[in-house]
């Protein structure tokens, strides 16, 4: 069977794709959502849902710029969707924490926040000595040294919103097909014929989002993803009574109870398992933070594989020699949702591309032939 | 609702008295809490903390942590895993995981 009455294809149902899917259905386009099994690497599944700012890119102010644009257009984005189907996300925009356990390491990530407070301008953060964090988070444990609030970070149920994001886009009328891999694209007469699990689908536009997956799937359409997997471990408590108001980026207390602790950042290749090791230091850190966690049951454990470019910042780009064809590829889907589903997806359907995206282009990667000197 | 496969004199375990939310009950020596309380009729043990939906023991090996009760001030523990003893404190829950005060 040849599908054809489809606008745009996107490869990858993860949180990326479907932020997308939403944005370009929502426009009303027919769009189709090719996606693996659940034997594929989901980083959509397995991530920690901060939606964040704060120390987001020192080096590129305009991955600072676009998260921060991003994180202002998230409550909006929620709403929309929460008005449509009921879901609750679990947004919480109140601000978010940084602890230190070092006096050095705080003073050298204050410089780095005053740097992208000069590059980008309006970057609200505030220092917290010890007695000020524990007004603000009362359970805090005596080995913080101070922390860093960010008022304009928060968190998100990450399963939620890639639920909430599958049931709107079915209702507004796109196709989810789970379960296929994308084996061949070609491109011929200004259209891409996609092989996946015994079907050809056919579409005017093609979107790759699928995370790890893009390396492969990149070159058929002459795009280029070096992207890597990076693993973090997160563990989570039972349900316990609200201790954590605001989210920090190894510990946030769900909407729900759950206690949600992390993360490792390990090279290890394809490999998503936890390690006793990585799991006990990353208890034993969030233990310094808050005590109480100590008697806590941990319930379960996991990990997952970031999907990493080589700089750390996202792709997004058209093809040159396949016009039509989009990569997109990031490591904070939850943050840049927002972006995803609006601007990301407007420059697709053939707007202007937005200017904080201009320079996410996989040619930063290639290696610099210089003529002198040869 | 429960009742023992053996007779109370075909019980040769020694009868012991543990406290279930200061309340007295009689259990045998060695038997688990989760027994010791289906066999006092005491169920549900508790609540879930978000939909409030009542939970009693269930696998009686471990697994399905439906059985968690608060044992000697230990919260959450479950009471299949653990051998009752004379004097055992147990509390049922009330909800999630008790935080405390800060410090």
């Amino acid at each position: 069977m040849i599908s054809t009455d489809i606008d745009t294809l996107v490869i990858g149902g993860g949180v990326v794709g479907m932020s997308i899917a939403y944005g370009l259905s929502k426009a009303g386009e027919r769009v189709l959502v090719l996606d693996e099994g659940d034997d594929a690497f989901r980083a959509a599944r397995g991530n920690f849902g901060l939606v964040w700012v704060q120390g987001k890119g020192e080096e590129r102010p305009d991955y600072a710029r676009w998260s921060m644009a991003s994180v202002l257009r998230w409550s909006s984005f929620a709403q929309e969707l929460t008005a449509a189907n009921g879901i609750d996300l679990e947004l919480q925009q109140i601000g978010g924490l940084q602890f230190f356990l070092d006096e050095d390491e705080l003073r050298a990530y204050v410089r780095k926040l005053e740097n992208l407070r000069a590059a980008v301008g309006d970057y609200p953060f505030e220092v917290l000595d010890p007695v000020a964090l524990k007004q603000l988070s009362p359970h805090i444990g005596p080995e913080v040294v101070g922390a860093v609030y960010g008022p304009r970070d928060g968190h998100v149920s990450p399963l939620r919103l890639l639920r909430s994001l599958v049931q709107r886009f079915h209702t507004l009328g796109g196709i989810l097909r789970n379960g296929v891999r994308c084996e061949q694209i070609d491109h011929r007469a200004d259209r891409f014929h996609v092989q996946a699990g015994g079907q050809e689908y056919v579409a005017g536009k093609l979107v790759l989002a699928a995370g790890l997956g893009n390396r492969t799937l990149g070159p058929m359409v002459g795009l280029h993803a070096p992207v890597a997997p990076n693993r973090g471990q997160v563990l989570v408590t039972e349900r316990m009574q609200p201790f954590l108001r605001h989210p920090s980026g190894h510990v946030r207390q769900t909407g729900e109870g759950v206690v949600q602790i992390g993360d490792s950042k390990e090279d290890v290749g394809f490999d998503d398992r936890t390690s006793i090791d990585q799991l006990a230091h990353i208890a034993h850190r969030a233990r310094k933070y808050f005590p109480l966690l100590d008697g806590a049951n941990v319930v379960r454990t996991w990990g997952a594989l970031r999907v990493m470019t080589p700089d750390g910042f996202p792709i997004y780009e058209e093809s040159r020699q396949c016009p039509g064809a989009f990569l997109v590829t990031c490591h904070s889907g939850i943050t840049l949702a927002a972006m995803h589903a609006g601007p990301l997806a407007d420059w697709i359907r053939g707007a202007a591309e937005p200017a904080a995206i201009s320079t996410f282009k996989a040619e930063r990667f290639h290696v610099q032939v210089h003529a002198d000197g040869q | 609702m429960f009742k023992s496969m053996l007779t109370a004199s075909e019980d040769q375990r020694a009868d012991i008295a543990i406290l279930v939310d200061g309340k007295t009950i009689r259990a045998r020596a060695g038997e688990s809490l989760a027994t010791a309380l289906l066999n006092a009729g005491v169920v549900p043990l508790r609540h879930t903390p978000v939909s409030g939906s009542p939970r009693a023991p269930f696998c009686l090996m471990g697994v399905c942590f439906d059985c968690l009760v608060e044992v000697d001030g230990r919260q959450n523990v479950q009471s299949c895993m653990v051998q009752v003893h004379a004097g055992m404190q147990v509390r049922l829950p009330d909800g999630a995981r008790h935080v405390g005060d800060p410090a």
